[in-house]
């Protein structure tokens, strides 16, 4: 391991372009993210923010420009990039937790199969991080047997069980019932609170003024505003920004 | 009755031999077939590419031509196999292609999400393929690929035209040798291919139960 820098940030992506067809979906990006800190990105359905959040482990691949992580530029394919994936933990809005295993296996199935853990210490720790998001009794069971929000912070478990150097949540909450949006929230403030770098795609307002450092504006595949969360819900500076705020703040 | 005592002996070694070739050959075509599917979804264009050439080559081929093939064509260029090699090898070849294809459309029906999940874990292609979307492709495909099996059986029939002594050939042999006959022959011949599809379907219907997953 190479000695780092302590100012040098932990992801950074410089000039992102990329195209879903004719689509500029992300039109020259520039975005970096420290240690330690929490990022939440909003903006309005087609801005490209879930896109932005999917570069960065590469399950979408960029176009032109370039992204790095922990000094690291993201290969393209193959092993390299499968083990610089080991290191960023995804969280997706629908889980995607693995529909033939149970909850357990979900979790250490990463740490046994990518870290080569042995089986039992990599349950031990799973049946800690279970606990830790409070689904510890549901262990044994099959992830459609538990409720949306069980799922989702299973799921958060399952990352969380890689030791990551970051955590991306794509919409962690979008597919969430009202009652269970909380639950999975707590767990992510939680997080945050404990150092994890995050980046985070949502539409939750009170999470990004709670736990966000920065939040991070897009809209029409740019980025239009970045400050701290009193800065942009007190004072945006674009018209985009104080129109989308308008819409969503009012009720 | 002296007709059946006298030809039980070569029931039984026609009936074994039909079974033989379709274990053996039931064997390759899933272990080619699932490779040949997982190439066909692979990232690696040329792998893609080679295993869409075999797919469309031996599912547009009639089978007695690809028996002609192996079993004429290639001691041509001096590659001889015998006869009941040359017809699991026939039969195998053909019926991965199909294998192949069920295989695929039960990785096809995989939700994208699980293999997005896998990748994002760090695993590899292969083990992402091995521990997630296989297990979970092949229980879809249990049943198409429980029919391509039961068509693979009675494909093996073929084989009676190139000298291999299974259970289809007992029919020219036993009616030329006692047309009176022919009824029981037929009979005979249609059990002999049923103790080896009913059971397998039986089977099919149990693993199908068995692996039903929650989604």
């Amino acid at each position: 391991m190479t000695s780092r820098t302590a100012g040098e940030p932990l992801v950074r992506l410089s000039a992102v372009d990329k195209w879903f067809g004719e689509l500029h979906v992300l039109q020259d990006i520039d975005l970096s993210i420290d240690r330690g800190e929490v990022v939440v990105v909003i903006g309005p359905s087609g801005s490209g923010k879930s896109t932005l959040c999917r570069t960065v482990n590469r399950l979408e691949p960029i176009d032109s420009g370039e992204i790095t992580i922990d000094g690291q530029r993201l290969p393209d394919e193959g092993r390299e990039l499968a083990r610089l994936r080991a290191d960023v933990g995804m969280v997706f809005q629908s889980f995607n937790l693995f529909a033939h295993k149970t909850v357990l296996e979900n979790v250490t199935l990463g740490p046994v199969k990518v870290r080569k853990q042995p089986k039992g210490d990599a349950e031990r720790r799973a049946r800690e991080l279970l606990d830790r998001v409070g689904v510890g009794s549901q262990a044994d069971k099959y992830p459609a047997q538990l409720s949306g929000g069980q799922q989702q912070r299973v799921a958060i478990a399952r990352a969380l069980a890689m030791d990551p150097k970051v955590m991306l949540f794509d919409e962690p909450t979008s597919a969430l019932d009202p009652e269970m949006i909380n639950e999975v929230l707590d767990v992510m403030t939680a997080l945050a609170r404990d150092g994890m770098t995050m980046v985070v795609v949502t539409h939750e307002m009170g999470f990004a003024r709670r736990a966000a450092n920065r939040v991070v504006f897009m809209d029409g595949g740019r980025i239009v505003e970045s400050a701290t969360p009193e800065t942009f819900f007190t004072r945006p500076q674009s018209d985009r920004a104080k129109d989308f705020l308008a819409k969503i703040l009012t009720h | 009755m002296d007709f059946v005592s006298e030809n039980a002996d070569l029931f039984v070694d026609a009936f074994l031999a039909t079974l033989g070739l379709s274990l053996l050959a039931g064997l390759l075509a899933l272990v080619l077939g699932t490779l040949l599917a997982a190439m066909r979804v692979s990232p690696v264009p040329p792998l893609r590419g080679l295993a869409t050439f075999y797919v469309e080559t031996f599912r547009n081929t009639p089978l007695t031509v690809v028996f002609f093939f192996l079993i004429f064509g290639l001691p041509q260029i001096d590659f001889v196999i015998g006869f009941f090699s040359g017809a699991v090898l026939s039969v195998g070849l053909y019926t991965a292609a199909f294998v192949c294809e069920a295989v695929r459309s039960g990785i096809n029906a995989v939700a994208a999400g699980q293999a997005e999940a896998a990748r994002a874990l760090g695993l590899t292609f292969g083990q992402s393929l091995r521990e997630v979307v296989l297990p979970q492709a092949f229980r879809t495909v249990v049943p198409p690929l429980g029919n391509v099996l039961i068509a693979m059986v009675k494909n093996t029939s073929i084989a009676a035209g190139f000298s291999v002594s299974e259970l289809s050939s007992l029919l020219p042999r036993l009616v030329n040798a006692d047309a009176g006959d022919l009824t029981l022959v037929l009979v005979g011949v249609v059990v002999g291919y049923m103790v080896i599809t009913l059971p397998s379907a039986l089977a099919v219907n149990r693993i199908e139960r068995r692996v039903a997953i929650l989604r």
